[in-house]
């Protein structure tokens, strides 16, 4: 039996694991940024118009 | 009061203790672990890939494993992760419960995605092995089992976290749940001793010395520390991502933003 199949599925699966774990923060940091410059925007254009 | 007695009246002020201070503040947190983590990258990066290199290009096959013992660099170390990360896990979640310091409530529940991820390729990876090695993928022995418990236990307390609305009743569930699986940390290690299992017992031992060729223990250990600082890197990048969402209606936060534009 060749043990290459069993390797490269292995080192696979974990570089698929990790690099997601490892992107995945990236990603949520992205979304939270845009989130908090609308919130931003928001708050800026009314206190305009209050003013 | 003389002089003397105002001098020991008052506190003097550790280094070490105004740090810790410090890293309690988000700001001064976010701050300054975003300085670090560049480098902790870069430190993971040139030690896995030293410690992949002597493993799987210089490192020779093992006499009885053959070929398959390769898989070892990758499976042992993420096995060390998995129970290192929840011993943190489980630490910090107890001086969160005690202290109620918000950023390690943050640091304790950042771990459980990493620790999942290391379980997931322990359990990938140690299954790979297997088939070529013992003839099966898996066999519902002591050592498998309780590191198939330890990714429940680590999906439990990312279910709990993300369960609950308000973000610190939600880290006190979830942290008091990692306490209590703690009790599973033992068992993994100790369970080839107990229990007659297909999978080996301990080949490397702290105080004992190891078994394992130096040929295959060096890159093994030097992929370890890679993995130490992976998990460092990757905690305090999802730390910070977490204070952001958590304080994205503080002033702080806004400075921040302001500050990248």
């Amino acid at each position: 039996m060749s043990h290459a199949p069993f390797i490269w599925a292995a080192y696979s699966i974990g570089a698929v694991v990790l690099l997601w774990c490892a992107v995945a923060p990236l990603v949520h940091k992205k979304s939270i940024t845009r989130d908090i410059r609308r919130l931003i925007q928001i708050e800026e254009s009314s206190r305009d118009s209050n003013s | 009061m003389n002089t003397k007695t105002a001098k020991i009246a008052k506190p003097r002020k550790n280094a070490l203790v105004m740090f810790i201070h410090k890293m309690g503040s988000p700001p001064w947190f976010y701050n300054f672990t975003g300085k670090f983590i560049p480098w902790l990258w870069l430190i993971f990066g040139v030690l896995a890939a030293w410690g992949l290199y002597l493993g799987l290009v210089k490192g020779p096959a093992d006499y009885l494993q053959g070929e398959s013992v390769r898989i070892i660099y990758l499976h042992v170390p993420a096995a060390w992760m998995s129970m290192l990360i929840y011993s943190t896990m489980a630490v910090m979640a107890f001086i969160a419960l005690v202290w109620r310091i918000r950023i390690v409530e943050i640091l304790a529940m950042t771990s459980a995605p990493i620790g999942a991820a290391f379980t997931i390729v322990t359990l990938t990876a140690g299954s790979l092995w297997g088939r070529p090695t013992w003839g099966t993928y898996w066999v519902w022995d002591a050592r498998l089992t309780s590191e198939l418990v330890l990714l429940f236990l680590y999906l439990g307390v990312i279910g709990l976290y993300n369960a609950i609305d308000e973000p610190r009743k939600a880290a006190r569930a979830a942290c008091l749940l990692s306490l209590v699986g703690a009790v599973n940390l033992p068992i993994i290690h100790y369970s080839v001793k107990w229990w007659n299992t297909l999978h080996q017992g301990s080949s490397i031992s702290l105080l004992g010395g190891s078994s394992i060729d130096a040929s295959i223990l060096w890159p093994m250990l030097i992929v370890a520390v890679a993995a130490k600082f992976f998990y460092a890197a990757n905690l305090l990048t999802r730390a910070r991502v977490k204070l952001l969402e958590q304080d994205m209606r503080k002033g702080w936060v806004r400075d921040v933003l302001k500050e990248k534009n």
